[in-house]
């Protein structure tokens, strides 16, 4: 897909998400403020591990960072400067994670991110329970879900914009380059570690920007709401579903299994996690390039 | 005295973590599978000794005997349906470590799934020979001591099977050398399906040990898997010599910050020394080559 054609895609749909909102009941606009978000989430997450092929797990910790600084700061601060606090927050954890790990080999970077949500989760139920004396806490700030709808089209036009942006950059092509074959990376001349871990930075303050959007949806958080794996499980097979290899491509997975899963958690509640990792099973055997790989084949 | 209980604790969580993680490391190591659904095992094991022992009354040492010959059948059939056609599939060792991430992480929520649809998200235990032991003047319960024992008997049971036998030998060539082990006309599809599935046996072995002093629910399976995980790479991926080793040191880092520290922060001490592990000796403690 050509860039002009792409940009003017993204605002097209952009604006119908806007203009529609007026119209829709409270079941559609949470419908689809769950499509808008994960959306944003997916997309993200493909901004990194699509070119690098570095499988992330780590999505709900970067989610629930940011909903733990809009629970922290959000009565402290004006609303603009919580924002802007999650995305620093994410990026500076992220850059400290990947500093660590993006240097060695693909692995360690899986492992350390499928155990950083659990991480980050005990530290803060520890900090909570050490020097706040409580659980967790209540969210109160002026924001309606209307707001939170409106933020999030922001959010998702945000993300192409800066995928879009990263496509046609020298840190894209690096990126790419490294997908291919890390070492020819290397011997080409690029900085492979700076590449990867700056833009593990920009996809995880994405991240935490919608974590800190959504936090005021629950009214109250805690920590095992707020990290919980589910979300990096959703956003990977959602993202994989549609295929990380095209900026487009998360948003194929998104909307019908944000749908999905929407139709199975209201149905069958109890064996929700059964069905999702079948579901996955089912992604990564059936159609590993995901559907814009098929898409493409066929062209 | 406070440092011998201490040091005792860890000694005893450290021989069980040695176990839990001498199967990951027959199954990344030798099968080149990174099971991320390997915890839930282990919990799905400390729920079948659970059953046992409440329901039918069958202490947890013949538990074992049970559950790890079944472990190893379910185990095989998991490498055999599920494994099998990522293996077939994937161009090199990269594309098939991916493959093997996504589809056991598929794999977790199915398996804690189905164990949260059976139990619920509480809390489990049981009690076993939970009697005090003295030993230098310290006390531990007889149910910890006893499966630290085990653990011991298990992992030198399977050190003498991979270095004293045929079949280990050829189990370790496959670790070592995949490609070159077929031209000395070892089945490396078969073993690797072996190795596989006599680290399920191990992870229900731990599972069943666990079960006896500790206290678990559906959810806990990640935890196991990171520890796992950190044991395996600290004591170099496929050395189960090393992941012994990395394994008491592990449980002796955990249960001296929690005695010194605090309990709440073992996770970020398991992070920590994976950290140090990460930046200081990438290749493992014993690691021969720098990567």
């Amino acid at each position: 897909m050509n860039s002009p054609i792409f940009l003017a895609a993204v605002a097209a749909i952009a604006g119908a998400f806007a203009l529609v909102q007026p119209h829709l009941g409270p079941f559609w606009q949470s419908l689809l403020i769950n499509i808008l978000m994960y959306t944003a989430l997916a997309t993200a997450w493909a901004l990194f591990s699509g070119p690098t092929r570095y499988v992330s797990l780590a999505t709900a910790a970067f989610f629930g960072l940011g909903a733990y600084t809009m629970a922290f700061l959000g009565e402290a601060m004006p609303l603009p400067m919580v924002y802007l606090s999650a995305a620093v927050i994410g990026a500076v954890v992220a850059a400290i994670v990947g500093l660590s790990t993006l240097r060695l080999s693909g692995v360690y970077f899986v492992i350390f991110t499928f155990g950083l949500a659990e991480l980050i989760r005990q530290l803060v139920t520890w900090a909570e329970a050490k020097f706040g004396g409580t659980v967790g806490r209540f969210v109160f700030v002026p924001v309606s879900p209307t707001d939170i709808y409106f933020m999030l089209i922001a959010a998702c036009v945000a993300v192409f914009a800066l995928g879009w942006w990263v496509q046609r950059s020298r840190l894209g092509w690096a990126l790419r380059a490294i997908g291919e074959d890390e070492t020819v990376a290397r011997h080409a001349g690029i900085d492979v570690t700076r590449a990867k871990v700056l833009l593990f930075s920009l996809s995880a303050s994405v991240m935490s920007v919608v974590g800190c959007i959504m936090a005021p949806r629950w009214t109250y958080i805690d920590a095992t709401i707020a990290f919980n794996p589910i979300i990096s499980f959703q956003v990977l097979i959602m993202a994989l579903l549609g295929g990380a290899a095209r900026l487009y491509g998360p948003v194929l997975g998104v909307v019908p299994l944000a749908i999905l899963f929407e139709l199975l958690q209201a149905n069958f509640p109890n064996h929700f996690s059964i069905l999702l990792g079948a579901v996955f099973l089912a992604v990564v055997y059936l159609v590993p390039r995901g559907v814009a790989g098929l898409l493409e084949k066929r062209r | 005295m406070f440092i011998v209980d201490v040091v005792l604790s860890g000694l005893v969580l450290g021989g069980i973590y040695a176990l839990i993680a001498m199967g990951l490391t027959l199954q990344y190591g030798v099968a080149r599978i990174m099971n991320l659904a390997y915890g839930e095992f282990t919990i799905a094991a400390c729920f079948a000794a659970y059953v046992l022992f409440t329901v039918s009354g069958v202490n947890p040492i013949i538990a074992l005997a049970v559950a790890m010959p079944a472990s190893f059948v379910i185990n095989w059939l998991v490498y055999a349906i599920f494994m099998t056609p990522l293996v077939k599939r994937a161009p090199d060792a990269g594309a098939l470590e991916v493959d093997s991430i996504l589809a056991t992480f598929g794999l977790l929520f199915v398996v804690q799934g189905v164990l949260l649809v059976i139990f619920g998200g509480t809390y489990f235990s049981y009690s076993y020979l939970a009697v005090p032991v003295q030993i230098l003047g310290s006390a531990v319960a007889l149910n910890r001591l006893l499966a630290a024992g085990i653990a011991l008997a298990i992992a030198l049971a399977l050190y003498l099977l991979l270095m004293k036998t045929r079949m280990g030998t050829a189990v370790r060539a496959v670790a070592v050398n995949p490609a070159s082990a077929r031209l000395v006309g070892i089945d490396t599809a078969r073993y690797a399906a072996f190795a596989f599935a006599l680290g399920g046996a191990l992870v229900a072995a731990s599972g069943v040990l666990v079960s006896m002093f500790f206290t678990f629910n559906a959810s806990m399976g990640v935890v196991f898997t990171m520890k796992a995980l950190i044991i395996v790479i600290m004591g170099g991926v496929g050395n189960v010599l090393g992941a012994l080793a990395a394994g008491l040191i592990l449980g002796l880092a955990e249960a001296l910050s929690a005695g010194f520290l605090d309990s709440g922060l073992t996770m970020a001490v398991n992070f920590a020394l994976f950290l140090a592990i990460l930046l200081w000796r990438p290749a493992g403690l014993f690691g021969k080559r720098a990567r």
